[in-house]
This record gives structure tokens, C-alpha cells and sequence, in this order.
């Protein structure tokens, strides 16, 4: 395993020498120590390694991830996993805001509560928070599905398209568009699989699932005469 | 961008350490505010007949000694004061208004920072880390403290425009964010008797408590109704005599993070600027919640919210 101390070396030393795994995989196993909440720690990692940051992280740790699974033993600052394309990242704390922002695929994992705007204008990746997610998250939502065990703030949704939303507790208020839907069997299916892919113990059969009702984006030719 | 720091000391065994520990959280932030920088430091009270000024001349050899001695022959009263850089705090044993009506009269081009019991505020413009050493900030004593440090957006990079702002005895507050009904409602306070210093946003919302406080508004009180009368975003940091107060708008998109053990409570924009706090691993840290009301005060047993 390789060590790096950010007290020691600086974030581009330790982004350089993860970037350098790109071409030839010599390293898989790397550990950052006193990461002390500095910003862009492991971000743009397109190879299959293994990152364990043993502290808090500060804006856009993880961002823009591909193959590479990365542990965040804290909490995250804002937009940790930012446009993640695939891989897994997981918080062992809290994140703040806009948490899988933009993401386009892979598994982010957050065991603590997860701040505004978790997954705003997700294309595809999957989010799984512990605890509660706070208000406009899944924002323009576009694919993926976000599994919630705690409590959502207000405007969930808010003109989401087609991610799947999964909810334990109580949800403050669905933003425009966002409504409950029945949950079927498949969701029940995909929501086990999210579940054991995260590692978190609940029943799936005690979510609500909320999803897009389709009415806010669809071209309405009653509307003509306003354009 | 800006970044904003409070330290507000619940165990006072830390109080002669406050000035040392809350350096590095100011120097933290200079990232989010490189332009000017500034704290209020609370502590070192003057009894309740008596205030305390905190003076700026431009000229750094302006005579204080002359200007303390005529306050003393003037308003016939007990004089006690010291410099520290371009500052000077005067503390004179009369109310608020005869002092600061004595400085506008004796020394119209003296600036007052702050006035009141236990408050003193010291900026000016430039790198924070310069500006903690212009003012010897690591040596200082207290019991809580408030700092910011500038990105100018909304108004110039002076003196007069850096952070903090007082507009009312011993109230302090430090605002990240940009408020857009800040020009009516600065014209608003003016009726109410509010007088500003500059056009800043931040400074109406600082006048907009101090109006409230003295509408006989508890902290708690004056922040609630700020929520409703203040449009645009903020993350503040309030400090008043006894107190230390954070709280976000509701959309809350400027940062904020807060940590709390046995022997203090500490606020930052990032958790970078709590890194050098003693016992931070082992801390309460959480991010305050949007439209929420965190307070702290000296003579209330209650913890927060």
C-alpha cells in the first residue's frame, strides 16, 4: 500500500502520482493521511484503484471518478463525487452540498446525512444515503436512482426528469413535477440491489418511490398560443 | 466568495489563548477573501457607566495622546486608552452618544469602528495573514471573536468598505452571500434612525439587527424577523456582548460548517479554518441547516437552537 501525507506533500503531488496509475497499474492500494478539509483530493482517477482518505475532505473530493473506489473515513465538502462516471465513492460521514452532482454513473455512498442539493442534475449515477438529504435534491434529475433511509428536505425532485427516487422517511414537500408512484415489483428489485451494493440494512419494502410525472417537460401543443 | 470564522469560548480557562487559536482559522480563509480582512474580538469590559470606542486615523502617528487629553478636559471624566497600529480604543467613563458626539466634533477625520462594553473591531486591506500580524491578533484575550475575510463584489475594495460591521453598541456581524433588497431597506432603517457608513450590503443587514435589538428584540428575535425581512443569500455570523449567533438563508447556498465540544463553539465557511482547533477530531461538527437559528449565550444555560 502507498501512503501520502498531505501535511508532507500537496494534493497535485498526490493527484499526479494517482494520474501516473492511469497508464501502468503498479499501485492499487493507496492511503492519504490529514487530508485536513483541503479541496480536489483524488479527483479525475480513471483506474481501477483503491483510495482510502483518512480524514475530512473539503470541495470536489472524488470528482469526475472512473473505476477508482474511494473512501472518504470523514465527512465531505461540497460536490464530493462531482460528475463521477463510474466506480464507487463513500462517505463514512456527512457530505455537503450537491453531493453526485452531475454524475453520470458509478455507486456514491454517503453514511451520514447528505446537505442540499444531493445529486442535482444526475445522469445516471446511483446515490445511497444512510441519512437524511437535504432540501432541492435530485434536482433536475435526469437518470440513475437516489435510495434515501432517512428524511428529505423540501422540493425533492423539483423538475426532475427520470431518476428513481426512494424515501424512508418523511419527505418535507415534492418539488414541481415530483410525485409519490406505486412501487412495483421491479422497483423493489432494484431497490434490494442498491441496497446490498451500498452495504445498508433496511427493508426495502418500507420505502415510497417518487419519480417524475411527466407533465413538466413534454412539449404541450395546448400551449401553442403562449410561444 | 468571502469567508467568514467565529470562536466563541464556553471554557474560560481558554480565554488568554482565544487571539492564538483563532489566527490560523482567519489565515485559512484567505482563498475565499484575499482583498481585506477583519475581526471583532470580545472581552476586556468597561463598567456599565463607562464605553469603549474603537478609533481609525489613516496616519498611523496621529496623536492620540492629544486627542485622549482633550477628551479628558472636555467631558471632565476619566480617560483610558492604547494603540495598536492605525487603532486606537479609548475607553472613557460617559454614555455612547456624548463620547461618539465628542469625536465627531474633536476629530471629524477619526473613524469609529465599533462602540460599546467589550467590543473592539480592528480591519484594514490587504492579506489576513498580514493584517493578524499588523494587529498582533495571536496575542490577544477574550471571550469570543468573529472574523471575515474579502472577495469585494458588491462595493470597493477600502478601508471603510472591509468587514466587520458595527452599527450598534457591541453587535458585530460578518455576512457571505449578497442581499438584493439591501437599498430600500438601508433607505427604511435610515428613518428608523440607523446611520450607515457606506454602501455595503452587509452593513444594512448589521443595521437592520441593531434596529431590531433596539426594538427590544432578543437575538434570537432580531435574526427570526431578519429571515423575513432580508431577500437574497446569506451565511451570518453574529457577535453582541454576550453572544454568538449563526445563521444561514433558506436556500442556504453559502457555506457554512460548525463545530462545538466542552470548551467551544467555532463556525467557518470550510472546514479547512477548523483544522488547528484543539480536540477537532473528537468535535460535534455538523453543517447548520437552512432558515435555522444557532445561538450561544454567556448568560443562558441553553445550549443552542
Amino acid at each position: 500500500m502507498k501512503t501520502i501525507n498531505l501535511t508532507e506533500q500537496t494534493v497535485r503531488d498526490l493527484n499526479q502520482a494517482l494520474h501516473a496509475q492511469a497508464v501502468e497499474c503498479t499501485e492499487r492500494e493507496w492511503e492519504v493521511l490529514e487530508p485536513k478539509g483541503q479541496h480536489n483530493i483524488a479527483c479525475g482517477l480513471d483506474q481501477n484503484l483503491s483510495v482510502d482518505i483518512k480524514g475530512p475532505t473539503g470541495y470536489y473530493c472524488a470528482g469526475m471518478n472512473k473505476k477508482a473506489h474511494v473512501t472518504i473515513h470523514g465527512n465531505a465538502g461540497q460536490g464530493v463525487a462531482e460528475n463521477m462516471m463510474s466506480g464507487t465513492v463513500r462517505v463514512k460521514g456527512d457530505a455537503s452540498q450537491a453531493a453526485g452532482a452531475t454524475a453520470h454513473g458509478g455507486l456514491l455512498v454517503i453514511e451520514g446525512n447528505a446537505a442540499a442539493r444531493c445529486g442535482i442534475s444526475m445522469k445516471g449515477v446511483d446515490i445511497v444515503v444512510k441519512g437524511n438529504v437535504g432540501h432541492m435534491s435530485c434536482f433536475m434529475g435526469q437518470a440513475g436512482a437516489l435510495v434515501v433511509c432517512g428524511d428529505a428536505g423540501d422540493a425533492l425532485g423539483d423538475s426532475i426528469y427520470e431518476t428513481h427516487i426512494y424515501v424512508k422517511g418523511e419527505v418535507k414537500s415534492l418539488g414541481a413535477d415530483c410525485i409519490e408512484k406505486e412501487v412495483r415489483e421491479e422497483h423493489i428489485e432494484e431497490l434490494t440491489e442498491l441496497l446490498n451494493r451500498a452495504g445498508v440494512d433496511e427493508d426495502p419494502a418500507a420505502f415510497k418511490r417518487y419519480g417524475s410525472a411527466r407533465q413538466l417537460y413534454n412539449f404541450k401543443v395546448d400551449n401553442t398560443s403562449a410561444y | 466568495m468571502c469567508g467568514i470564522v467565529g470562536l466563541y469560548l464556553k471554557n474560560k480557562a481558554l480565554e488568554s489563548q482565544l487571539g492564538a487559536l483563532f489566527e490560523p482559522m482567519l489565515i485559512a480563509m484567505t482563498d475565499r477573501g484575499p482583498d481585506s480582512a477583519g475581526f471583532a474580538i470580545y472581552g476586556d469590559e468597561v463598567a456599565d457607566d463607562s464605553i469603549k470606542l474603537t478609533l481609525r486615523h489613516a496616519d498611523e502617528n496621529y496623536d492620540w495622546a492629544a486627542l485622549a487629553e482633550k477628551a479628558q478636559t472636555e467631558l471632565n471624566t476619566g480617560v483610558e486608552w492604547f494603540k495598536n497600529s492605525k487603532v486606537a480604543v479609548f475607553k472613557i467613563q460617559t454614555s455612547a452618544a456624548i463620547a461618539e458626539a465628542f469625536v465627531a466634533e474633536a476629530a471629524p477625520d477619526v473613524l469609529i469602528l465599533s462602540a460599546g462594553q467589550s467590543i473592539e473591531i480592528l480591519k484594514e486591506v490587504g492579506l489576513p495573514e498580514n493584517i493578524a500580524e499588523t494587529f498582533s491578533l495571536k496575542g490577544m484575550k477574550g471571550s469570543h471573536i468573529i472574523g471575515h475575510t474579502r472577495m469585494a463584489t458588491e462595493s470597493a475594495v477600502t478601508m471603510e468598505g472591509s468587514h466587520p460591521f458595527s452599527t450598534g453598541m457591541d453587535l458585530c456581524l460578518v455576512h457571505n452571500g449578497s442581499l438584493s433588497n439591501h437599498n430600500r431597506l438601508r433607505e427604511e432603517l435610515k428613518r428608523e434612525g440607523i446611520v450607515f457608513e457606506t454602501e455595503n450590503d452587509s452593513e444594512v443587514a448589521a443595521g437592520y439587527l441593531t434596529w431590531r435589538l433596539q426594538q427590544g428584540d432578543s437575538l434570537n428575535e432580531a435574526l427570526t424577523n431578519s429571515l423575513k425581512d432580508l431577500d437574497g443569500f446569506f451565511t451570518f455570523t453574529v457577535g453582541t456582548r454576550d453572544g454568538f449567533a449563526v445563521m444561514r438563508d433558506p436556500i442556504a447556498c453559502k457555506p457554512a460548517v460548525m463545530a462545538e465540544t466542552d470548551d467551544y463553539v467555532a463556525m467557518a465557511s470550510e472546514y479547512q479554518a477548523l483544522t488547528t482547533l484543539p480536540g477537532i477530531e473528537n468535535a460535534r461538527i455538523w453543517e447548520p441547516e437552512p432558515a435555522t437559528i444557532y445561538v450561544w449565550e454567556r448568560n443562558s444555560q441553553e445550549g443552542a437552537k
